[in-house]
């Protein structure tokens, strides 16, 4: 504790700008703006009877261009952002979004290409999407991957329904179980059932992996899969990941990686190749696509060959020198459509350009992930308490439960005072298995620097919690706005603007 | 403490049933609203289901955390408490009063007895 | 690595203040039979010859044909201040808004989007977005079953087909999914759905307005058919056409989802894109994903927070509806921009823009012998015969247009086997037109 006393106090810096009081609503006014579209001429309606066209119109605001822009702007700076801060969210891996990958996607042969262009003009983005399919398998050891699905979630629903099919086409209709580790994020569950299976869950060790003797009993002929994260949700690498994979395996059940720890493993560990039938990938995470304020994402899956004939059709498939899309029905084991067209192509470009940025380099991104990692929980382990005090890999977890019984300081104050530092907390109350848990993940691009600095903040706050506990409990101070009343915002839902509504008063 | 009323029964899902004759008053207890934080909405059923006990008979939700509310006795719906509709914090402020939920028929005049009393209750709880 | 932060003697400091002499011992818990030995991949490519490897790559794609085609993705012109707002890193790279003291940007433009849907769709509550027109479709029609809970969902043959398709693998045998058939004309056959729903109970109808073929269909009498049976109307909705078609809450529909990739998106090959989900207040509850709503925080001030979250699948888990994590939430802020831009004299302008040049189209393919295949009103989409329809489709790519997609891609009956579903927007210039005809006439010679 000495130590951080001897340091000067960092002080206070604002995250971020001040408010926006008026939405465009507000600020409308009639005739300023227009002028964007061509005025249409000739009568577009003809022929359509009255009854079908519109009778009351949309309150659609008009707004000038210079008065969008303001707006916009002035709302974007009160947005904390990976470009504008340190971002240690564990689970999310908030790596640095680079700007090539946004030029990339704006060039017009990829921007303005129609999903259902015939293959022989869309060759550029099909080989684009073929070599990402290859570059991906090499990654994680799977032998293919469809890109359909639009986000981690739908891509676990994919890989489950594929399971699903596998099973059913093998005439084995009693296999309605998915097994979850207690510490699994909540769409594992979620996913399950969505697919129409029971979730089943396996508590973890003291150890933060999957207790053996719990997965043993708990699988057996209703077994489907097991769904597992790898490195957990704790950040620790599974040890007996193959003993766990050979005990589903042997009941007849297929093994489910969630991918979103990938960013720890690249070059240390490929899942396809450790014995995992199937894989959602978060290219939003391990592949630097921004989170654009919670998406667009992509969560492509990678499966072996168990799984191959069910992905979602179509595939992109090499014909000769060319590139093609699978016809419609020309796959008939496939799961069919999980979405419209085929891909978030937008997205996938991105991944791909990241991935070639980095070569096999991929490795020592994992390798600097869990350096950063173990050395910012060096830098806190002496004040905060690590359950886990083994080496992680790229993200740990602490927990205030100690600070708690203490100073009746919560984790949500401390990340909440973290907002005064300028810093943007790390992930809260999550995983579940971890009491007032504060799950830490720099990424690699975060330098030593940010990371000592980080430190000192949250060591900060630990020494306001002994001194000053209110000051920790009523923060954040510094914010545009404050805690907020989530009760109301639940109990009278005010979910959009009403005509005739006065704007709500506020004070000051 | 969260209190326990001496008067009522008690099932393990934190639900407490008053019973009146052939009539059962059922809500959640302070213990329950407790560790729910603000109830922001009450899901209920409709008048004239039939439910038995440990059946689901409705949601009651906060910002945080949503949770299942179980029948602790059987029998048909008659009545639901429409003042949740525009007052969910009724369940919160007061559990066994105002927060009441649904009012049951309840068909078999034993099975409440069968609940927890409240120091049963108390005892329960006082583990969680 | 281009973006690594850390020199070589910080990483000696650090391992040495961890506890560690190498990188390699913060790996050796992964068991030695399961280690991977590196990756197989080519050395790093640095940033000068990645551009001209992804301009090689462009380069390769076909863009510069005439474009009549849209079947679920539409070719608009996109106001340049869309994109200067999306690039911003302050939106571009924010997390979703769960610390709302520092996401107020995010969460106040979401909410904006959410109330620019509602005035389009007339309903009470938008989701702030699901992943695309398919996916909303198919979790409207799971609304439809929780609610009713009953277990079938019918769904016109002109519903486009991926949004069909995508619903049909989402059920995945659990729930029945059945085809209203088509009437000649091109709209939903209404006896057939008036039979279908007495047969046996229903739980939702999903129309589309237009449909896949570009035809309207008389929303009021289905959803006067759906509701009669006890069953939620379903609207699929084209965002640009409801500046003036009715509104989905003029004519009673429960849900309406949609593709929103037309405000504001380009094409990108496919996405990605927005999917629009709106619903009556008594389904509040039951409409996945997120919702922002308005409140105040300790000092009063007007704030903007993700609410009614109970219901998603991190405090849910296995009892969620969905296992939604996500919006598309940059994509929501493109057509929030969009529309704001424009304003609803600009939607106007793009939805009877289109309307025109589709009728001028008509009329000038009419006279080259190429004539409609339906009857039904149309707006700016409508299907077309064509002899040797796909061959003729790749003769004209060969000629520079791209004239919109055979429909025996998709649909069986003989009447759709030489039929090409053309489209025109805003974009579309009457030289296009002229030029597409005078194509075809050589075409079909």
């Amino acid at each position: 504790m000495s130590d951080a006393l001897s340091r000067p106090t960092l002080g206070l810096r604002p995250a971020v700008g001040p408010r926006v009081p008026s939405t465009i609503f507000e600020l409308s006014r009639p005739r300023v703006g227009g002028s964007k579209i061509q005025p249409a001429s000739g009568d577009g309606l003809a022929g359509i009877p009255d009854a079908y066209l519109r009778k009351k119109e949309a309150a659609l605001p008009e707004l000038n261009e210079s008065q969008v822009v303001r707006h916009f702007i002035k709302l974007s700076r009160l947005n904390y952002a990976i470009d504008t801060g340190f971002f240690p969210l564990g689970s999310c891996t908030m790596k640095y979004n680079p700007k090539f990958n946004e030029w990339a996607a704006r060039l017009p042969g990829f921007a303005r290409l129609h999903p259902l262009a015939p293959d022989s003009v869309a060759q550029g983005t099909l080989q684009m999407l073929w070599e990402l399919e290859q570059l991906l398998c090499e990654i994680s050891g799977f032998d293919a991957m469809t890109f359909h699905p639009a986000a981690g979630a739908h891509g676990e629903l994919t890989g489950i329904l594929m399971v699903k099919a596998y099973h059913e086409s093998r005439g084995d209709f009693e296999r309605v179980e998915v097994i979850v580790p207690d510490s699994s994020h909540g769409t594992n569950p979620a996913t399950a059932t969505m697919a129409g299976f029971k979730a089943v869950e396996v508590p973890s060790n003291d150890q933060g992996g999957v207790d053996i003797e719990a997965l043993r009993k708990a699988v057996g002929p209703r077994t489907a899969a097991i769904m597992l994260t790898n490195p957990s949700t704790l950040g620790l690498f599974e040890e007996h990941v193959d003993e766990l994979l050979t005990i589903v395996h042997e009941a007849g059940g297929l093994a489910y990686m969630d991918g979103a720890n990938l960013n720890a493993i690249m070059g240390h560990f490929k899942p396809g190749k450790a014995g995992f039938d199937v894989m959602h990938i978060n290219t939003h995470k391990t592949f630097s696509t921004p989170h654009g304020g919670g998406g667009p994402g992509a969560g492509p899956v990678g499966v072996g060959q168990t799984l191959l004939p069910f992905l979602p059709s179509p595939r992109v498939l090499q014909d000769g020198e060319r590139f093609r899309l699978e016809h419609e029905g020309e796959r008939p084991t496939s799961i069919g459509r999980m979405r419209s067209f085929q891909g978030s192509t937008g997205v996938l470009l991105r991944a791909y350009a990241y991935i070639i940025a980095h070569g096999r380099e991929l490795q020592q991104v994992s390798e600097d992930a869990v350096v950063n990692a173990n050395y910012l929980k060096a830098l806190v382990s002496h004040i905060y308490d690590i359950p886990f005090p083994r080496h992680c890999k790229h993200e740990f977890v602490a927990s205030g439960t100690e600070m708690k019984q203490r100073t009746e300081v919560r984790t949500i104050d401390i990340a909440k005072r973290l907002l005064d530092y300028g810093f943007h907390p790390p992930t809260i109350y999550f995983p579940l298995t971890v009491d007032e848990a504060l799950l830490i993940e720099p990424t690699e691009t975060e330098s030593r620097e940010t990371l000592e600095v980080s430190a000192d903040a949250m060591i900060e706050i630990a020494q306001e919690a002994y001194e000053d506990p209110d000051l920790v409990r009523t923060a954040p101070h510094t914010t545009p706005v404050r805690r907020l009343d989530e009760a109301t915002a639940a109990r009278e839902p005010d979910l959009r603007w009403r005509p005739g509504a006065k704007a709500p008063t506020q004070a000051s | 403490m969260a209190d326990v009323p001496t008067n009522l029964r008690y099932s393990d899902e934190h639900e407490w049933v008053r019973v009146d004759g052939e009539t059962g008053e059922v809500g959640i207890t302070a213990h329950a609203a407790g560790r729910m934080g603000d109830v922001v909405f009450v899901e209920l059923p409709e008048a004239g289901t039939q439910i038995s006990a440990g059946d689901t008979f409705g949601v009651v939700e906060s910002p945080k955390a949503m949770a299942d509310l179980y029948a602790p006795v059987s029998g048909e719906v008659i009545e639901i408490n429409s003042a949740l509709e525009d007052h969910p914090e009724f369940v919160s402020e007061d559990p066994y009063g105002a927060g009441w939920m649904i009012k049951d028929k309840i068909a078999d005049a034993e099975e409440a007895g069968r609940l927890k009393d409240a120091a049963a209750y108390t005892e329960l709880i006082a583990g969680d | 690595m281009p973006y690594a932060r850390l020199s070589e003697l910080d990483r000696e400091h650090m391992l040495s203040t961890i506890g560690v002499s190498s990188v390699a011992e913060l790996f050796d818990d992964i068991p030695e039979p399961l280690r991977a030995n590196g990756l197989d991949l080519a050395d790093p490519e640095p940033e000068q010859v990645r551009a001209a490897r992804m301009e090689r790559l462009s380069g390769m794609n076909r863009t510069g044909l005439v474009n009549f085609l849209g079947a679920g993705a539409y070719q608009h012109y996109v106001p340049v201040v869309v994109d200067e707002v999306i690039r911003r890193g302050e939106f571009l790279t924010a997390y979703t808004p769960y610390q709302p003291e520092v996401s107020q940007g995010t969460l106040q433009a979401i909410w904006e989007y959410q109330s620019l849907m509602a005035q389009l769709t007339g309903l009470d509550v938008v989701s702030a977005s699901h992943y695309d027109g398919s996916t909303a479709t198919a979790e409207a029609a799971l609304m439809s079953i929780r609610q009713t809970r009953r277990e079938r969902v019918l769904i016109s043959r002109a519903v486009h087909p991926h949004m069909r398709q995508t619903t049909a693998t989402y059920f995945s045998g659990r729930f029945t999914l059945d085809e209203i058939p088509t009437a000649p004309d091109g709209s939903t056959d209404l006896e057939a759905l008036e039979e279908m729903l007495s047969v046996e109970d229903v739980a939702g109808v999903v129309v589309a307005q237009p449909n896949f073929f570009g035809a309207l269909e008389d929303m009021q009498a289905a959803s006067d058919l759906a509701h009669a049976h006890g069953a939620l109307f379903v609207s699929v909705i084209e965002p640009t056409s409801l500046a003036v078609l009715s509104s989905p809450a003029e004519y009673g529909a429960d849900i309406a989802a949609g593709e929103g990739q037309p405000l504001g998106l380009s094409l990108q090959y496919g996405g990605p894109y927005l999917g629009i989900l709106a619903s009556t207040d008594k389904l509040m509850r039951q409409i996945p994903g997120r919702l922002i709503g308005r409140t105040k925080d300790v000092d009063g001030k007007l704030a903007y927070t993700m609410t009614i979250r109970a219901r998603e699948q991190d405090i849910r888990r296995e009892k969620a509806a969905s296992n939604i994590c996500t919006n598309q939430s940059l994509c929501a802020l493109a057509a929030t921009v969009y529309l704001s831009v424009i304003g609803p004299s600009g939607l106007h302008d793009v939805a009877v823009g289109g309307g025109a040049k589709a009728r001028e189209l008509e009329e000038v393919l009419a006279d080259v012998g190429i004539p409609r295949i339906h009857t039904a009103p149309y707006l700016n989409e409508f299907a077309v015969r064509v002899p040797n329809a796909a061959s003729a489709h790749g003769q004209l790519v060969e000629r520079g247009y791209l004239a919109g997609v055979p429909l025996s891609n998709w649909y069986d009956e003989p009447e759709m086997a030489d039929a090409l579903l053309m489209c025109t927007t805003e974009v579309t210039s009457s030289q296009d037109i002229v030029g597409l005809a005078q194509a075809m006439r050589e075409v079909i010679a």
